[in-house]
């Protein structure tokens, strides 16, 4: 039973980090049409941000302030690099969906090159606060305090979004562009500003996903193919939950995450079944594909 | 139908040309991409062979993206069938050559036809994104080095032993892998052309453009798409078994990753999708230019350079990337694209053609 609980709440915490990334590529996909490639490289920046910033500051501090500093600084990198791609990148392809496709692709593999070069291949190590690697006790539960952290994150943007999608007039005008873009802009709106928040919005949910990433599942290391590797899972997420809803990449991720998290904890011990979590996630998806082409909640945001 | 003549005959000359290259010791400095300024040195043949290879996985891909219009995400899905069920049946069971090629062909053929059916039940972005996914679940499962088969991240050396002496991996035989390669570029490109100059050729295209009008005319879509999927799987298996006798060696991180399929999508982009000769050119613009830049950054009064030129020129990755993003601002239809663009302007005499319309 304790097995049972343990495991419910750390693939709580992988669906939260999947929510974070998977909810901005879905926003974007949903108004513009793009799939962006470069989602992943939001990510990384944000946990490189975080990685640059925390190893600068004076120790004096204290672990937590600098940690907040640095959840600050990949969000702030997730949201500015996101929203400067859409501005000089997407904004002249507009009505060239492939195109703009591609320039994400072509973003993404230089500012990857960079990284790799500027930072080298291997892992650095961010500092984190001890706390965060410790468990909180509740009867005989033992969860850990990352994990935490990632469900609230993810709980807090979920709310956080909703209620901007549904009570601000930009939020209105975001998701009525989901719904039909050209009617948003006969009725006079400028459509081109919802789809530059769109991307700082988005970006701003990579940069914070990438750090968690780091934080919560690679023992606080980042690299430069991390957000890469997310991004996988990110577009099983979108596609399961329907392209363009934000309920269904929150329904998505958390079936992804179970799906995951107990096929990698019950199967993965067998002889030559160690990636069995990854590959069930797939197969996970191809069984919805057949079910409902359309993903889950494909066409509601 | 001249042009088609003349491109005919271009396309033959170059290839001629191509296969003499080995048979000339010709001294030319600076442009080669070996280590050695030679023009039949093993490491320039290398290059050039690898150029064959991705050229033929190019223009298989262009099949699907460029004539019927579906962005796969997943060639390397085949690329990996092909090189690692070659491999396998080689190394680790001790096949002869034609039970493993014949093992190859089966294997692709089936796994094409059954992911290929899945993954088509969606259009557009989702196809794209289920492609990956397959994509990525058949790179865990060659990492993963199941039942010692593959032989995950250290790799699984390609065994000699039932190879032809012509073809098994020494130096000396360069030479031969090096006409292996432009003999099965030649093949996929005579394929993919009597196949897009067809009757259902022009059903893909048709698909592209419009595949509610195609349905309305009675043609079932599904089959044509199933169909270039398929054969665009077979030609980039085809490309795999060239590339493990090549090379050598199957490591998933060069075989079976994202960044391979993205590298394959670059190339057909940069010379243009669509086209007979773009893809082609493409390939050889992108492995050519990638493997010349490592030699370049490779050497030692390289090191002296200042950190802020070194580091992004010592990076293939990002200059690649650069080049492409660039493209696909200011040149759509890559270089088959702006040819045509320079030669109706000529045909025209006006001092400016409008570019042509539509997407990349």
């Amino acid at each position: 039973m304790t097995v049972l609980a343990d495991l419910t709440f750390s693939a709580l915490a992988l669906s939260a980090v999947y929510f974070l990334a998977a909810s901005g590529l879905s926003l974007i996909y949903g108004l513009m049409d793009v799939l962006n490639f470069a989602h992943g490289l939001f990510m990384t920046l944000g946990a490189y941000a975080a990685w640059d910033l925390t190893t600068h500051l004076a120790s004096g501090l204290g672990a937590p302030t600098i940690f907040a500093l640095g959840v600050g600084a990949s969000i702030i990198a997730g949201a500015v690099v996101a929203g400067l791609t859409e501005l000089l990148l997407i904004r002249p392809l507009y009505g060239r969906p492939i195109s703009q496709i591609l320039v994400t692709i072509g973003l993404d593999l230089a500012a990857v090159g960079l990284l790799l070069g500027g930072f080298g291949s291997n892992s650095l190590s961010l500092p984190v606060p001890l706390w965060f690697f410790e468990a909180t006790h509740w009867g005989a539960l033992n969860l850990p305090n990352a994990d935490f952290v990632a469900l609230a994150a993810g709980i807090v943007v979920l709310v956080g979004l909703e209620w901007f999608l549904r009570r601000t007039r930009y939020g209105i005008i975001i998701r009525a562009g989901v719904e039909n873009r050209d009617m948003v802009r006969a009725l006079g709106v400028d459509v081109g500003r919802a789809f530059t928040l769109v991307f700082v919005l988005g970006g701003a949910m990579a940069g914070l996903a990438g750090l968690l990433n780091s934080v919560v599942f690679n023992g606080d290391l980042v690299s430069p193919l991390q957000g890469d590797g997310l991004l996988i899972f990110a577009f099983i997420v979108v596609v399961i939950g329907g392209l363009g809803s934000i309920r269904g990449s929150a329904v998505a991720a958390l079936l992804v995450g179970v799906v995951q998290d107990f096929s990698n904890y019950y199967l993965s011990s067998h002889p030559g079944m160690a990636e069995i979590g990854n590959l069930s996630v797939v197969l996970l998806l191809a069984v919805v594909l057949e079910w409902r082409p359309r993903g889950l909640f494909g066409g509601t945001i | 139908m001249r042009g088609r003549a003349l491109g005919i005959t271009l396309g033959a000359a170059l290839v001629a040309l191509l296969a003499l290259v080995p048979l000339i010791g010709l001294h030319v400095p600076w442009v080669l991409p070996g280590t050695v300024d030679v023009v039949n040195a093993t490491g320039t043949l290398e290059v050039l062979a690898l150029c064959f290879i991705f050229a033929g996985v190019a223009l298989g891909y262009d099949v699907l993206f460029g004539y019927t219009g579906l962005l796969s995400l997943g060639p390397v899905t085949f690329f990996g069938t092909g090189v690692y069920v070659f491999d396998i049946a080689l190394s680790r069971w001790g096949w002869p050559l034609a039970s493993a090629l014949g093992l190859t062909v089966a294997v692709t053929l089936v796994l094409a036809l059954v992911l290929g059916a899945i993954s088509l039940r969606v259009g557009g972005i989702a196809f794209a994104m289920v492609t990956l996914a397959f994509a990525q679940a058949f790179y865990y499962l060659v990492e993963d080095n199941p039942h010692n088969l593959t032989g995950g991240d250290t790799g699984l050396a390609l065994s000699s032993t039932r190879l032809p002496a012509l073809l098994s991996g020494a130096v000396s035989n360069t030479r031969s892998l090096y006409w292996l390669a432009l003999v099965y570029l030649v093949l996929a490109a005579a394929v993919v052309r009597v196949v897009t100059t067809s009757a259902t050729g022009h059903v893909l295209v048709a698909v592209r453009e419009n595949e509610q009008r195609v349905e309305v005319l009675g043609l079932r879509p599904f089959g044509f798409k199933l169909a270039a999927f398929t054969l665009s799987s077979l030609v980039a298996a085809g490309g795999g078994v060239v590339y493990i006798l090549l090379i050598g060696t199957a490591v998933p991180s060069a075989v079976a990753s994202t960044t391979l399929t993205l590298s394959i999508l670059v190339m057909v982009v940069l010379g243009g999708p669509g086209s007979a000769w773009g893809p082609v050119a493409g390939a050889f613009a992108y492995v050519y230019l990638q493997q010349y830049l490592l030699k370049v950054a490779a050497e030692p009064s390289f090191a002296s350079l200042p950190a802020v030129a070194r580091v992004p020129l010592s990076q293939p990755q990002f200059l690649l990337g650069a080049i492409f993003v660039l493209f696909v601002l200011f040149v759509p239809g890559g270089f088959a694209g702006a040819v045509a663009r320079a030669r109706a302007r000529l045909a025209s005499r006006r001092p400016a053609a409008p570019p042509p319309r539509g997407d990349a």
